[in-house]
């Protein structure tokens, strides 16, 4: 197979690229506008898995904890009296760093059939709470009459969803780029060393589960964030932002794009929404059939997802 | 920088029990500031595994470790490891993904602390580069500081093993079979490297090469069925009629 | 009291039947199967047709499910699992979820969303009396059954060749091939069986629980439970941990019902802070 190569230096013309190629679909699909809204919450969400799992190792599938948790905190925010939609993020992502730091005491330890259990076991259990408290949370009937205030007190949330696609867009992209700034700082290069050997972290001195619990609790943040800007965006919180059911989706949209890679989560989203659009009319059980298929093919024939394979395609070249 | 003078790493009654089988039983074995000491023994001796305790890798079931006046027994893998005790593995055990460049930046980083900080871009950390640079200029590296570390030579890989043992300025040195595997003509170089390092760190090394053994050690520990035999002086043990028997084999002649 | 008590045992009795062979699995292979609750579901229904269409008896569909759900589970392990035994988690964890999304889909197009009908045989109707109790012979029944099974595993693991054979496997795979022990084939074996005793339990649980599509997830959380604060690779571990599970629920949903199963998750994970290895650490089988 022939492969292409890029400089590197070339490498942010590329991403600026695919930046605006995004801010410009919502001009190309000005009707779809609240699925492009979504794709790019959902990016976020994976991205933060891609924290935990593809840097920090660990498997969860329990993630949508996070994801429901920052989805409440800013829709109760919002709900009673305080809708700017600004704080209501940061609500979001203090609440559920929190709660990722204390769950990573229990997460970073043990192995991984534990951690797996800790994992699902919380975000089951979150979700029974939510189900539980319906008369904070609305229950199955979801949280609602969300109305937020006007972004930067300016911009009205408008019903074509406007409003709504650029301030996720900006959030999404705000948040992309600390997520890069992360992944290329000391203590990227740590994780990346705790993923490769662990054992030669300790032996250099490395406090490797300290390093674990932070990753887990950024990664907890950032999928809080994401929760919120679904809250902010639809204006309700339903039930499904907290089981199992989206956890396992979200873990299917980032090994679909790519684990590991800084835009696989997002590749993996656009990808997944697309295609699940498309085949909206779809009756339900048709989707999981396609779908569980497409795990098995996807396990059987190998990983890396869509940027593992244009990882093979696409070869850059040059100082990094 | 001027330092405090490398305290001495003491085991008193070291020994770890995995059920029945003694691995390693009572070793009183006492590293001095600035050694150069082997550890020597048949295979299954238990040298891997006396290591391993010494740097926290295995629980002793019992005995204690002192480094200086500190029990540093109950201390945890990465805690010794700051404190100042390096090892290398007898298994290449490095960072298949990374470059030579970005794992020793990465040990540095750890040393000084500045690996919990997640806001600051890796590339300005020029004082930790230029001393990544130095140190692998120091081992002959530099030309391959930027290969991923999985395409590098076997040869190479070890050398890396103790570069990055070298990172972390230890004042303990381990070093589990630095020359394993590696061509004849190539093992010479490691150990050149070994003798130039610092005067100030005491090293232990777990070798099989007799004649590195006995050209670069100043002391010499044998060690057989997880207890000492013997120690001493490499001239004592060229002459120990003991250990010619258990290791050297009793018909072996023995360069001194 | 005591009835709930007893309803609680009965219902773990049901999680141990499902979950024992999870555990076995497991310990055993080291494999995350998300999917075990579809061989359950695939007993389940194995049963119900049996009855339903093929006029079978209750204990003679049992038996189909049994055999429904080893082959099954049989031909997939085959097919897919066994090529995974050393690959990543995640990867054992995306398989076994594509495995169950596409048998609840399958369930769900063939039979509906709907639970399953159906009508407890005659001789496990009403109700007996037991040391003063009156409780229900179905459940009875379940108590009988669990403790049957945990019998005849610990009898197999600890008296027979088959049961050291797979003991030794456990402890240290490498070394047990090395004896010449044909660990494949008894992977394959003890993977199929585990299926079909899953399959019973889903069977078992069409008078208890009741089987729908969905059940292969709704309930894969308590036997994920069950597994894992048990212990992975035992079987008094997941017994215990399965009567714990079984009391916790039905106690809970009976004294403070607005709880739910709320309880039982938070047990688990107040378990899992305790021993994180399981109840009963895995030190070889049983």
């Amino acid at each position: 197979m022939k492969t292409l190569t890029i400089p590197r230096a070339r490498l942010p013309w590329f991403e600026a690229l695919f930046w605006l190629a995004l801010a410009c679909s919502s001009l190309l699909m000005p009707d779809k506008l609240t699925l492009l809204s979504q794709i790019l919450i959902f990016g976020l969400f994976a991205v933060s898995l891609d924290m935990a799992l593809g840097y920090a190792g660990i498997l969860t599938v329990g993630h949508a904890a996070f994801f429901g948790m920052g989805a409440y905190a800013a829709g109760l925010l919002a709900k009673h009296g305080w809708a700017e939609p600004f704080s209501g993020l940061l609500l979001a992502l203090f609440v559920c760093a929190l709660l990722g730091y204390l769950l990573s005491y229990l997460v970073v330890r043990g192995a991984d059939l534990t951690r797996l259990m800790i994992t699902i076991g919380v975000c089951v259990l979150l979700a029974e709470l939510a189900n539980r408290l319906s008369g904070i949370t609305g229950g199955t009937d979801g949280l609602q009459g969300i109305e937020m205030w006007p972004v930067f007190g300016r911009f009205d949330f408008d019903l074509w969803g406007r409003t709504a696609f650029f301030y996720s867009f900006g959030v999404v992209l705000a948040m992309f780029q600390l997520v890069r700034r992360v992944l290329h700082s000391p203590f990227g290069l740590a994780l990346r060393g705790i993923h490769d050997s662990r054992k030669r972290m300790l032996a250099i001195g490395s406090p490797v589960e300290a390093r674990l619990r932070l990753a887990y609790c950024f990664s907890a943040a950032m999928a809080g964030v994401a929760g919120a800007l679904l809250a902010q965006t639809t204006q309700f919180v339903g039930i499904e932002s907290i089981g199992f059911n989206r956890s396992a989706e979200i873990l299917i949209i980032l090994v679909l794009g790519g684990a590991g890679r800084l835009y696989g989560g997002i590749v993996g989203a656009i990808v997944y929404m697309l295609v699940h659009d498309v085949f909206a009319d779809m009756n339900p059980q048709f989707w999981m059939f396609w779908l569980g298929i497409f795990l098995i093919a996807a396990v059987m024939l190998g990983r890396g997802g869509i940027m593992g394979m244009l990882s093979r395609l696409v070869v850059t070249k040059g100082p990094q | 920088m001027t330092r405090a003078a490398t305290p001495s790493l003491r085991t008193q009654g070291l020994g770890v029990r995995f059920g029945a089988f003694a691995a390693v039983t009572d070793v009183n074995l006492t590293l001095e500031p600035g050694a150069r000491q082997a550890l020597i023994g048949p295979n299954g001796a238990g040298k891997t595994t006396l290591i391993n305790l010494l740097t926290g890798v295995l629980r002793p079931t019992s005995g204690t470790i002192h480094f200086g006046d500190r029990d540093i027994t109950p201390l945890s893998c990465d805690r010794r490891a700051r404190i100042g005790l390096a090892r290398t593995f007898q298994i290449n055990t490095l960072f298949p993904s990374l470059t030579p460049l970005s794992s020793i930046v990465l040990a540095i980083c750890e040393r000084d602390g500045l690996a919990s900080t997640w806001w600051r871009p890796l590339r300005r950390l020029t004082r930790v580069y230029d001393e990544a640079h130095a140190l692998l200029g120091r081992l002959k590296l530099d030309a391959l500081a930027d290969t991923p570390v999985a395409a590098l030579a076997y040869g190479k890989q070890r050398l890396l093993e103790i570069a990055l043992a070298m990172a972390a300025r230890p004042r303990i040195l381990l070093l589990d079979e630095p020359a394993a595997g590696v061509p004849e003509d190539e093992s010479g170089e490691l150990f050149e490297v070994i003798s130039e390092l610092p005067q100030d760190i005491s090293i232990l090394f777990i070798e099989h090469d007799m004649d590195l053994v006995f050209r670069f050690s100043r002391r010499i520990s044998v060690l057989v069925a997880g207890s000492v035999l013997t120690e001493g002086t490499p001239r004592d043990i060229a002459a120990d009629a003991r250990v010619r028997e258990v290791y050297l084999g009793s018909s072996g002649a023995v360069h001194a | 009291m005591a009835i709930v008590l007893f309803d609680g045992v009965a219902y773990g009795m049901l999680l141990f039947l499902i979950g024992v062979g999870l555990s076995i699995t497991m310990g055993l292979m080291n494999f995350v199967n998300l999917a075990h609750g579809a061989f359950a579901m695939v007993g389940g229904y194995a049963a119900s047709l049996a009855m339903q269409h093929a006029g079978l008896g209750f204990f003679a569909a049992l038996a189909v499910a049994f055999v429904a759900a080893a082959a099954i589970g049989a031909v997939l392990e085959f097919a897919f699992f066994r090529h995974l035994y050393r690959s990543h988690p995640l990867d054992q964890v995306l398989l076994s979820i594509g495995v169950v999304f596409v048998a609840i889909s399958v369930a769900t197009y063939f039979f509906g969303p709907s639970m399953r009908a159906f009508t407890l045989p005659p001789s496990l109707e009403g109700r007996v009396n037991l040391l003063g109790l009156e409780v229900g012979r179905y459940r009875l029944f379940l108590v009988a059954s669990g403790l049957a099974v945990l019998a005849a595993l610990l009898l197999v693991l600890n008296k027979t060749r088959y049961g050291a054979m797979v003991r030794a496997a456990v402890d240290n795979q490498r070394v047990a091939a090395g004896t010449g022990i044909h660990v494949q084939r008894l992977f394959f074996l003890t993977f199929s069986f585990g299926c079909g005793l899953a399959g019973l339990g889903g069977a078992l649980s069409l008078g208890l629980l009741g089987l729908e599509p969905s059940f292969a997830l709704k309930y894969l959380i308590y036997f994920l439970i069950v597994v894992c604060v048990g212990g992975a690779g035992t079987i008094s571990g997941p017994f215990l941990a399965a009567l714990l599970v079984g009391i916790v629920d039905v106690a809970g949903k009976y004294y403070l019902p607005g709880a739910g199963a709320f309880l039982v998750y938070a047990v688990m994970v107040a378990m899992l802070l305790v021993r994180p290895n399981g109840i009963v650490p895995r030190k070889g089988l049983a």
